[in-house]
């Protein structure tokens, strides 16, 4: 192969990609699934980024003449035993839970990625060796994990979290990306970048990588729906953030036990918010993956 | 089919090996600030050498390490730092009772998402199908606690047709009566398993209705039910245990918030509690009972699967 062959096959393979995503594209458009989950996403990031403004009292706001009051026209979602609106602790809590998931995961996938794409390509023994120390991590559940991390270095913190949920879905993530990097590597591309003399980061990050990034992207929004989970369970279990922070998990935590006197709004909310965030990202990860298996 | 078997157990005890130093070395990140993190910011260094050598701290990281395994290994599990009795008094009956928990909640989602795999390939792409699909995975991300507040306040409290604690208060209640309380728990539980169940059945049935012995068997003159029941499910369950298998994990970290709504004095309850007491001997010993159900179902579903499919029964004796 000389190097005009592989100038060629480059370039075929460019335009392949092209009119492949393209395809893929249009097939996102008319998945009726994927537009909700997108339309959900997207309030909840409204309300990321410009939470304080739209919610309508302060979120440690207390009014004691009025606590535990049901929704009414004052309070849509109605107020906690605190007083605080609840209405406005689930728009400013959007925030903790989702900037948490989304840097968890994008840590994972950068650890578990690079891990998987090196595994991929070297092969041989620290391939296994990785496999072996990765499914040992897969054989403790994240909540337990978490919560160990959490005994050990003594207190709930959203970094602390993210780093423990980054670390445990790193190993699912690079087995993905080394099933693909297996496939990837005996491709004609590979060899001709080798004929180039190219280093070996040059060849896993430049050239392996970008044909990976389809089932990296299905991954890490699989993860993605993964990590808001694991953060809202943490959060309940009084191991994810600081108690008091505006955040769907504690909340839930802090008034649940008042459902048995029929105060269901604290709680009801809140879950209902983890609820609906934690399902448009799964509507969202199956059309990409139906879209990227077609 | 036996040196696949000590194949897999040989790969298995590796794991377990490797998780035993991952909990080990993770709970002793900061090693000396353990005692101080127990006794709390107002101990003494006394008070803290004190504890370190009746607890046997202040040895090597690495004797203490070789001690552990040892002593685990013959079953001992160590004394709990919280209440000073052995770990295994504690950790036994609440994992007796999680157990209870997690198998009924298994118990029911087997057959039921079983079903509700082959029902949903049998009417593929019509409503009752993509509800079965994207509503049993849309399900299966909400996370348990969720559900659990949720159908407390639904069939606990708004129609109180279950009981709201998953104990019964008598001492000894009949076998019915602790089923009955242990509904809701269990409900919470197998939502977020149900999804991944009834889509892989799905998916295998789908593929197996494709294949041509099917397509000839239903030339022979059999009915697509008689088809599915006798040829396609044998073939489109082997993907099926792996699944439950792999979800063994989720069940087993599904049980600590499940536990806590429920009130309910299971594993998952003293997890908790040890990691709020900083209960490190008792944490370690949980988390690797944890791990050693996981690799086990693990191993049994590897060994059934190699069992059910002839490809791997034939090739690993051959």
């Amino acid at each position: 192969m000389s190097a005009a062959d592989a100038e060629r096959i480059a370039a075929r393979s460019a335009e392949v990609g092209r009119v492949r995503r393209a395809e893929r594209l249009a097939l996102l458009r008319r998945n009726k699934a994927f537009i909700v989950g997108v339309a959900i996403l997207f309030v909840w990031l409204v309300c990321v980024a410009f939470g304080d403004l739209i919610a309508p009292y302060a979120v440690n706001e207390m009014d004691f003449e009025a606590t535990s009051m049901p929704p009414s026209a004052a309070h849509w979602f109605g107020t906690d035993s605190l007083g605080q609106d609840v209405l406005s602790r689930v728009i400013v809590g959007a925030r903790l839970i989702i900037v948490m998931s989304f840097s968890a995961t994008a840590l994972g996938t950068v650890v578990g990625a690079s891990l998987g794409l090196l595994a991929g390509y070297f092969k041989g023994r620290f391939d296994i060796a990785l496999m072996r120390v990765l499914e040992a991590i897969s054989a403790i559940p994240v909540i337990i994990v978490a919560l160990l991390a959490i005994a050990a270095l003594g207190g709930a913190s959203p970094v602390i979290t993210i780093a423990v949920i980054g670390f445990v879905f790193a190993p699912n993530i690079a087995r993905t990306v080394r099933a693909a990097t297996l496939g990837e590597a005996e491709m004609e591309y590979v060899a001709a970048a080798r004929l180039r003399a190219e280093r070996t980061p040059h060849i896993v990050f430049k050239e392996i990588l970008p044909n990976v990034m389809p089932p990296l992207i299905v991954e890490f929004t699989i993860r993605l729906g993964y990590a808001i989970f694991a953060v809202a369970t943490l959060s309940f279990l009084g191991a994810g953030v600081e108690s008091g922070s505006p955040d769907w998990g504690s909340q839930v935590a802090e008034t649940w036990s008042l459902i048995f006197a029929n105060v269901w709004w604290p709680t009801a909310f809140p879950a209902l918010a983890i609820a609906s965030l934690a399902v448009s990202i799964n509507l969202i990860s199956d059309a990409l993956l139906e879209a990227f298996e077609s | 089919m036996l040196t696949y078997f000590l194949k897999r157990l040989g790969l298995s005890v590796v794991t377990i090996f490797l998780v035993a130093c991952i909990v080990f070395f993770m709970t002793r990140i900061l090693p000396g600030n353990l005692a101080m993190r127990y006794l709390g910011k107002g101990a003494t260094p006394e008070q803290i050498v004190a504890w370190n050598s009746d607890n046997g701290f202040d040895r090597p990281l690495l004797v203490q390490f070789g001690d552990w395994v040892g002593t685990t290994l013959q079953g001992d599990l160590g004394t709990s730092l919280q209440y000073e009795t052995p770990v295994s008094e504690i950790l036994l009956p609440a994992i007796g009772y999680s157990a209870r928990l997690a198998g009924l909640a298994f118990l029911i989602i087997v057959p039921v998402g079983i079903a509700g795999g082959v029902y949903s390939a049998m009417r593929r792409a019509t409503w009752i199908d993509r509800f079965i699909t994207v509503g049993g995975l849309s399900a299966a991300v909400i996370p348990e606690f969720v559900w659990a507040v949720v159908l407390l306040l639904v069939f606990g409290v708004a129609l109180p047709w279950f009981p709201v604690t998953a104990f019964p208060d008598s001492e000894s209640p009949g076998f019915l009566a602790g089923v009955y309380h242990l509904i809701l728990p269990s409900i919470a539980l197998l939502l977020v398993l149900f999804g991944y169940v009834a889509r892989i059945t799905r998916a295998g049935v789908i593929e197996a209705l494709e294949s041509d012995y099917v397509r000839t068997a239903i030339m022979k003159g059999l009915t697509r039910r008689r088809a599915v029941t006798r040829h396609v499910l044998r073939n489109a369950l082997l993907p099926t245990i792996a699944v439950i298998a792999s979800q063994v994990p989720y069940l087993v970290g599904g049980l600590v918030s499940v536990e806590i709504v429920f009130a309910y004095p299971g594993f998952g309850s003293a997890l908790l509690a040890a990691v709020g007491a900083r209960d490190y001997s008792m944490l370690q010993s949980a988390v690797m009972v944890t791990s050693l159900v996981i690799v086990a179902f693990q191993l049994a579903a590897d060994m059934l699967f190699a069992a059910l499919n002839p490809r791997i029964r034939h090739k690993v004796t051959a």
